[in-house]
């Protein structure tokens, strides 16, 4: 058997796992394994910058940043009111039929053919580096401000208002 | 690195067609099931991360690299709306003190 049958099942099962548990701390850890799971898929691929920048960006950065507003907003016990039962069972049914949507979809195409590294270098730094700072300067220069405008949004938006007199 | 590459040749496309669908389905369900904000930014999250993952796996298969740049920026703006989104929902929380999407009704219209 194939891994990456193993680590799909894993992934699924823990997403699954993220969106059904009550506790928000334990949701936001089993999220943090679904992303792990994502970084064996990259490495699968053989695309090891994205593998890093996934175990960076999205296990270090954002699962921390998550962890820290729980964390401010004391919110480590299940205080969350639930849906009801039939709204739940209603989101469900959406949801599989975009499920099954998709893959009728997908069986009009011809895409049995197993996926062939055609060049097994590509996902590595050097070649993506010199593909970014060639082809995608000024793209990436952007993402720069982006970040530098979220930033300062964020800041601008968690801080406490001044008294008003 | 031989076996990775051996490795990967028996899984079809379509596999990973259908895994980055599971996974965004999950997301989506996320979203409409949970009440608390914070758990819906995860499913967006969620869903990102399936998009990610497909268009890796396309890259790959057609030998372009154009596909992982365009992962990257994803990550670069995921990073920067998970930070905007969370502030957003500290300041909520400060005004109605829950994180109930419910509590933010008065913007339907």
């Amino acid at each position: 058997m194939s891994l990456f049958y193993v680590v799909a099942l894993l992934s699924t099962f823990f997403a699954l796992m993220t969106i059904f548990t009550k506790n928000p701390v334990h949701s936001v850890l089993y999220l943090v394994i679904t992303f792990f799971t994502f970084t064996v898929h990259y490495i699968l691929l053989n695309a090891q910058f994205l593998a890093v920048v996934n175990f960076i960006v999205y296990m270090g950065a954002i699962m921390v940043l998550f962890l820290f507003v729980l964390m401010l907003l004391n919110m480590n016990e299940d205080v969350e009111p639930m849906k009801s039962t039939l709204v739940k069972v209603m989101a469900v049914i959406a949801g599989c039929c975009l499920f099954v949507t998709v893959c009728g979809a997908l069986h009009l195409f011809d895409t049995q053919t197993p996926l062939i590294e055609k060049d097994p270098s590509i996902g590595l730094v050097k070649n993506l580096g010199q593909v970014l700072f060639k082809e995608f300067l000024l793209p990436f220069e952007l993402s720069s401000l982006l970040l530098l405008t979220a930033m300062v949004g964020a800041v601008l938006l968690a801080k406490k208002e001044p008294k008003r007199i | 690195m031989e076996n990775i590459v051996q490795n990967l040749q028996t899984v079809p496309l379509n596999h990973y067609i259908l895994f980055s669908t599971l996974i965004f389905s999950i997301g989506v369900i996320g979203v409409l099931i949970r009440r608390n904000m914070i758990i819906m930014m995860m499913s967006i999250e969620l869903m990102l991360n399936a998009v990610n993952l497909l268009l890796a796996a396309f890259s790959v298969h057609h030998g372009d690299s154009s596909g992982q740049v365009f992962v990257f920026f994803i990550m670069a703006l995921a990073a920067a709306e998970v930070a905007v989104g969370l502030a957003i929902i500290i300041m909520v929380y400060r005004n109605t003190k829950s994180v109930d999407i419910d509590a933010l009704n008065k913007l339907r219209w």
